[in-house]
């Protein structure tokens, strides 16, 4: 029998003729080698084919040497490289794909395989029982409103996502956006039992397939319910909601929670009457910040909070820090410790610790320089809080704090939780 | 050479269990099932098997919720031929489904039989081994390898107390699998769809079952609290010394 022109192409070939389905898959020819890529990615050192390596091998027809390293699961979708691509060249998504082929010859780590197992068993990938998706609700004053598949109609249907439905650190975060919502009188509900995961992490894990049947999942229950608007506290529900829901004709208007409050600054900044005297660095969330460019809302929030010194971090914005936990890093804490001795939630700790003595100098130069309170508290902090927007990054910053920096008085808080200890 | 593979579902422990109104089984209304993790170790054996010398793999499963999912996912990992035993599946022991698989073996002509050593809902002994003893072929079970050497299996079996022991087996045989020589592959999800649109499910009707020589329950319950902790209250001096007065007086110390 005579192989088809498709057979005879080398695996190499077949993934490049793959890469065609990518937007501005044109920018791939265009990479010039120059290795920026490779120098801004976190886990560059223990990358073996960087994008820009990988994007070599395609041009030598040598991807077989590609397929045989697993040390792709060092990447943690951070999108760092695709933001600082002097070429535009869709880097992010070549990791992806790049994941997508080691996946199907089975080339996934024991950590990721579980969590991928779980996802598509329980819809979430903890394995936790769908049942108790909204038992986070349940110390809650007031009830948390579960919208049932009737007529009842909200203002916001709440996507909770699946750390802050069963992650403690997620869930304190969780009953803190509560009582922001009822503050505000937001007529919102959430889809408790009936929400699975939104499946981003698992895409840029390169479980496509299982993203799709996720998305399709939360899709169905979207359409039987009646809402104006998805807010989420997930920033990758965000932006699967936002950037990838919508090639699967599942398309709603959606804003994260910080987008969402900031819009209600006005009626939101009377009811911070608690003070709260610290220091606060904001970290940038990957897929709030470079992905989807929000950068001031959430520093708006956070300044608007009396008491607050906002101060940045030497990795911000658009040159944020991973939290790690991107790409399926969540689950590959494990296999990436192996490789890299290191996590990239120490290294946040470790920018938010050095920048502490600074802090504390210049917040004693503002003593010195404004009149004494008449209570006689010090305005030096004891605490520096790591504000975060992802239910992703509180427990991994909480774990590296407690690992690298015990006694620094680290502490790591949502900024629905910064926002909810102001509320009265 | 045609390897058999028994799967069976096993109701899910991230579930809270509960008893029926007869106060003998499950309550089955609300029961999640997953497939019994040792029979996914048996599977991916039979594949890495297949993938070494050579063979054709049938998986047979007795119907459950969720049992095409399972099957589905075999044939994505490389299972050639998928069969659904269709009757009466909530009655089934481990007795009657060994002899629902014996009847089959005439016709489907198995090398070698694989199956999870063990499954949690268990009650009536190792499918397995009663298999292999309505058959009258070798049985081995906690095995952890297996290798086919010479028409022979030759299989690895961990003993108690570190020991390790490599067994020659006569074909055709029996092995009820703990564990695969490489844990379970993963499928991706795509692969899963793709088979459930190229492959296809037998059904064979097992008829009556004869399900005696199997456990009569007589009655199944939650664990019960015989007794409860004792809480020591009062400042760290007094929960102190009570405590030392209670292990002196237990001649604990």
């Amino acid at each position: 029998m005579t192989a088809t022109y498709l057979e005879t192409l080398s695996a190499g070939q077949t993934f490049w003729r793959n890469l065609a389905e990518i937007p501005n898959s044109d920018r791939f020819r265009m990479c010039i080698q120059c290795g920026t890529c490779s120098g801004i990615c976190p886990f560059g050192k223990w990358l073996e084919y960087t994008p820009r390596k990988t994007l070599a091998a395609l041009r030598m027809d040598e991807f077989e040497e590609v397929l045989q390293s697993n040390s792709i699961w060092m990447c943690v979708a951070c999108a760092a490289c695709t933001a600082a691509c002097p070429q535009q060249i869709p880097t992010l998504d070549l990791m992806t794909r790049l994941k997508e082929e080691l996946l199907l010859t089975g080339n996934v780590p024991a950590e990721l395989q579980l969590a991928l197992e779980n996802s598509r068993r329980y819809g979430n990938p903890m394995g936790e029982s769908p049942k108790k998706r909204a038992d986070w609700t349940t110390r809650l004053d007031t009830p948390v409103p579960i919208l049932g598949k009737d007529a009842r109609s909200v203002d916001v249907l709440w996507y909770v996502g699946d750390f802050a439905s069963y992650h403690p650190e997620g869930q304190s975060a969780a009953r803190a956006m509560v009582k922001v919502f009822q503050a505000l009188g937001v007529d919102f509900g959430i889809l408790g039992p009936d929400e699975v995961s939104d499946g981003d992490s698992q895409r840029l894990a390169g479980e496509r397939g299982l993203f799709e049947w996720l998305a399709i999942r939360n899709g169905a229950q979207f359409t039987r319910r009646h809402f104006n608007l998805i807010v989420t506290t997930d920033p990758h529900a965000y932006n699967a909601i936002k950037n990838q829901y919508p090639a699967l004709d599942i398309c709603y208007p959606v804003q994260h929670y910080t987008e969402f409050l900031y819009e209600r600054l006005d009626q939101l900044q009377p009811l911070l009457t608690h003070e709260i005297e610290a220091a606060v660095a904001y970290h940038d969330p990957c897929y709030l910040g470079r992905v989807n460019h929000i950068y001031e809302q959430p520093r708006a929030l956070l300044k608007a909070i009396p008491g607050v010194r906002l101060i940045e971090l030497s990795h911000q914005r658009d040159n944020s820090l991973c939290c790690g936990g991107g790409g399926g890093g969540m689950w590959l804490d494990g296999f990436q410790w192996e490789k890299a001795h290191s996590r990239l939630s120490e290294w946040r700790i470790r920018e938010t610790v050095a920048i502490k003595p600074l802090e504390d100098f210049l917040s004693v130069v503002r003593t010195l320089m404004t009149k004494p309170k008449s209570n006689g508290k010090s305005s030096l902090p004891d605490t520096t809080i790591l504000a975060v927007a992802c239910p992703y990054e509180k427990p991994r910053f909480s774990d590296a704090a407690k690992v690298i920096a015990p006694d620094k008085g680290i502490q790591v808080l949502d900024i629905a939780e910064l926002l909810a200890k102001a509320i009265a | 050479m045609n390897i058999l593979v028994i799967i069976k579902m096993a109701p899910d422990l991230v579930e809270e269990l509960s008893i029926d109104a007869s106060g003998t089984a499950l309550d089955t209304q609300w029961l999640r099932l997953l497939p019994n993790e040792f029979d996914e170790f048996a599977l991916e054996q039979a594949i890495l098997l297949k993938e070494r010398v050579g063979a054709n793999v049938t998986v047979v499963a007795p119907q459950a919720d969720g049992i095409e999912d399972a099957l589905f996912t075999a044939a994505a990992k490389g299972a050639d031929h998928l069969i659904e035993l269709t009757g009466e599946p909530e009655n089934l022991n481990n007795h009657a489904l060994a002899r629902a698989i014996a009847a089959l073996i005439p016709a489907l002509q198995p090398t070698l039989v694989l199956t999870g050593v063990q499954a949690h809902n268990d009650l009536d002994g190792q499918s397995g081994a009663l298999l292999a003893g309505l058959l009258d072929w070798p049985y081995v079970g906690y095995v952890s390898g297996v290798q086919i050497v010479e028409r022979k299996a030759h299989v690895r079996k961990e003993y108690p107390g570190g020991l390790l022991a490599e067994i020659e087996v006569d074909l055709p045989a029996v092995l009820g699998i703990q564990a695969s020589d490489e844990p379970p592959r993963y499928v991706a999800f795509s692969k899963v769809r793709q088979a459930m649109q190229s492959a296809t499910i037998e059904k064979r009707d097992i008829g009556v079952l004869n399900c005696s020589g199997g456990t009569v329950i007589s009655r199944m319950f939650q664990p019960e609290a015989k007794g409860h902790a004792k809480m020591l209250t009062g400042d760290t001096q007094e929960v102190v010394a009570r405590l030392v007065e209670i292990l002196q007086t237990s001649g604990a110390v």
